[in-house]
């Protein structure tokens, strides 16, 4: 009973958790880019999904897709506000670029989530669920949405496997990530490929902060949680490894699902974390890492 | 402050040796001096009242709003013997170095009279030594943490400029012990108990006491969970209190608030909650949860639709008409707290900590909470809100429709308890078993 308990808990936290990494590893993988401002994102499609469904009474399902708009938005916004300024400036050595993305999303994540506890409040808010009741399996009472919570996640993972193997901008975006340099002397354009992987990220990040915020509530104080947990699981997986952080995304949702039921809820995130230092300990290129 | 006999020894060294560095120290007094002429002016100066919140949070918020409500209240009145009462507000980020910092400069900088400060009992406690070192009298509207006294029990003569404008925990749990014994048991045959209490500062004497008096109300209590407050999933959490079967939660939660309440609701966990829900004491619970606290029993101190004493609806009234939402519980008592300071300072008959001080431990003021007075040094909580039916005794609400509706004590309530569906109360178990 437990153990099936377990089992159904662990695998709608683990598949969050995997959509919301995969983006992110997306985005390094291609662009090179440590997008630290990955939970800002999450939060901002969370918050503005709870708002047009609830104080502005549009309804659950106009107000999640909303919200997944405007973490599009807020993912470009990023891109073309700090990202491309950086990476094109002049003024900024070229072997600097990386550190200056990282401090610069990092601040820019600061900012979102000002923002958001300015006009929002920072006290937690939970996003209308897309369908109520409760299902039984097998004696485990188990709430509809999380059910459809984890359905949503794999479609938008199975899609995003179809978009990159079997279509030709997915392919380029393969190619980039395994070598920018060949894919611009074919005559590509590198910067129509980052627009395609922000764009992907985004609507990533933003289906994965919607479903997070029904199922566990939000608040703009997550943002750098949110972030952390991205990023520990990538590392976890291999930088720029989408299969690895899918595995990665697994293996801490699970690890922190047993901790919690079966040590202490309190306990929930501190097997991952030293795992994580372990790893970067044995295995500093990560679990399934190309280099 | 530089005293009258200081400013003279300066002017006798200056005489002495005439250097630089004294010229400038003797400058200081001369302005020192000339400061009397201007003290025969403060009939007119404004009472000025620090106020140190989180402006980012609900129950922080409501501490600025209420302050700027009850300041211009009491100006349009005329003020204080004819001085204006005037708020300086600094946000403290829910940080104790940043109040401490704004408690520094409220006294230093801005010479406020008070300061009226967070509704965190760990920045509440941090900031009560500077009330001792700085001379300043110090309120908080909102913690509840039971050393805040304590400290002024241990050492009088130092702490005595802090005082607890909101129940402490210990009065909060008696509250709710005196609500649990005459609803649950009596009413619904409930036995059993299990206590959800966040780890927080609050919390330790709150679940102390709770342990007291919950069994000598009626309930049994089989188990105490502690929490942590940034505990996300509480799905095993409740999954561990339903296999052990009691009959309600008694919760003491305030930072976590939304995320237990959701998945409450949507894993559809058949015990009640009832207790201590800080967060569902406010009028947006309803909506930042979507309506998942439907059911919820919690304790409040105000709601803006019971008459606790004649100040508290037109006071809940003219606050949503200014801030567009009815008041957490701080913006009501901070509401007193002003009042409470102004006339303070109004019958001390001038500026002086000690003197205000002297008056406030004096105070018995109806309040919107009810009638309000400090326990004395002698007393277990001195500079406490004095608790109980004649003082200030709060009272019980259940989320019912998107409303608040008031269930204990029975001379103000407006209605009764009703579960959602999935609710199995212990006359419904008994049947089904």
């Amino acid at each position: 009973m437990r153990g099936l308990q377990i089992l159904v808990d662990g695998f709608a936290i683990s598949t969050l958790y995997a959509l919301g990494a995969i983006g992110f590893s997306l985005i390094f993988g291609v662009s090179g880019v440590l997008n630290l401002a990955h939970g800002g994102i999450m939060v901002a499609a969370a918050v503005a999904a709870w708002y047009i469904a609830g104080p502005l009474g549009a309804g659950q399902y106009v107000g999640a897709l909303a919200g997944v708009g405007c973490g599009i938005i807020a993912a470009f916004a990023t891109y073309g506000l700090v990202v491309r300024p950086i990476q094109r400036s002049r003024a900024i050595p070229r072997d600097e670029t990386e550190i200056f993305v990282l401090t610069a999303t990092l601040l820019w994540g600061i900012m979102i989530q000002e923002a958001i506890a300015y006009f929002f409040t920072d006290s937690p808010i939970t996003v209308r669920p897309l369908i109520n009741g409760v299902v039984d399996i097998f004696g485990v009472r188990t709430p509809a949405n999380e059910i459809l919570t984890a359905a949503i996640c794999w479609v938008s993972i199975g899609l995003l496997w179809l978009l990159v193997n079997r279509t030709r901008a997915g392919k380029t975006l393969l190619a980039a990530s395994i070598n920018p340099r060949g894919l611009t002397l074919l005559g590509f354009e590198l910067s129509s490929v980052y627009l395609l992987v922000w764009a992907i990220y985004g609507v990533l990040a933003a289906i994965a902060g919607v479903l997070l915020a029904m199922f566990l509530g939000t608040s703009s104080n997550n943002i750098g949680v949110l972030t952390a947990s991205a990023f520990s699981i990538v590392v976890l997986g291999g930088l720029g490894s989408v299969s690895g952080s899918l595995i990665a995304a697994y293996i801490i949702g699970y690890l922190e699902t047993v901790t919690a039921y079966l040590i202490s809820p309190t306990l929930r995130t501190i097997p991952s974390l030293l795992l994580l230092v372990l790893v970067v300990y044995l295995r500093p290129q990560g679990l399934f890492g190309r280099r | 402050m530089i005293m009258p006999g200081q400013i003279l020894r300066q002017e006798e060294t200056m005489k002495k040796t005439a250097s630089a560095r004294q010229m400038a120290l003797g400058a200081v007094g001369a302005c020192a001096l000339a400061l009397p002429a201007f003290g025969a002016a403060q009939a007119a100066d404004p009472i000025r009242i620090g106020v140190i919140a989180e402006n980012s949070a609900i129950s922080g918020i409501a501490i600025t709003n209420g302050a700027m409500l009850a300041a211009d209240e009491i100006n349009a009145a005329g003020g204080i013997n004819g001085r204006k009462v005037e708020i300086v507000d600094y946000d403290d980020h829910n940080s104790a170095t940043d109040a401490v910092r704004a408690f520094q400069r409220a006294v230093n900088q801005d010479h406020v009279v008070a300061v009226i400060g967070s509704y965190m009992s760990e920045v509440a406690l941090a900031l009560e030594p500077w009330a001792a070192r700085l001379h300043t009298p110090y309120i908080t509207p909102g913690a509840a943490s039971n050393e805040i006294t304590r400290h002024v029990k241990d050492d009088y003569a130092h702490n005595k400029y802090t005082f607890h404008g909101y129940l402490t925990s210990t009065a909060i749990a008696d509250a709710n012990c005196d609500f649990s014994h005459d609803f649950l048991v009596e009413k619904l045959g409930m036995k059993t108990t299990v206590m959800l209490s966040e780890d927080a500062a609050w919390t330790k004497p709150l679940d102390e006491e709770s342990k007291r008096c919950l069994p000598k109300a009626g309930l049994a209590i089989l188990d105490s969970v502690r929490v942590s407050p940034d505990t996300t999933d509480f799905t095993p959490i409740f999954n561990k209190i339903e296999g052990q079967r009691p009959d309600v939660i008694t919760t003491g939660i305030s930072h976590v608030g939304v995320q237990p309440t959701v998945q409450w609701h949507s894993e559809q966990v058949p015990v009640p909650m009832s207790g201590i829900s800080s967060q569902a004491t406010t009028t947006s619970f309803w909506r930042d949860t979507n309506g998942a606290t439907e059911g919820v029993i919690a304790q409040v101190v105000a709601t803006p639709d019971v008459a606790i004493t004649p100040k508290t609806i037109p006071y809940a009234t003219a606050y949503f008409k200014r801030f567009g939402v009815t008041p957490a519980y701080t913006g009501y008592t901070t509401d007193d707290d002003v009042h409470i300071i102004a006339e303070a300072v109004g019958r001390a008959g001038s500026n002086d900590a000690d003197k205000i001080v002297a008056e406030m431990e004096k105070t018995d003021y109806v309040g919107t909470i009810g009638r309000i007075a400090f326990y004395g040094q002698d007393s277990e909580f001195p500079h406490g809100l004095k608790y109980g039916a004649d003082f200030v005794s709060g009272l019980m609400i259940q989320w019912q429709d998107g409303k608040q509706i008031t269930v204990w004590p029975a001379r103000i309530a407006n209605g009764t308890l009703k579960f959602p569906s999935f609710i199995k109360l212990p006359t419904q178990h008994a049947s089904a078993q």
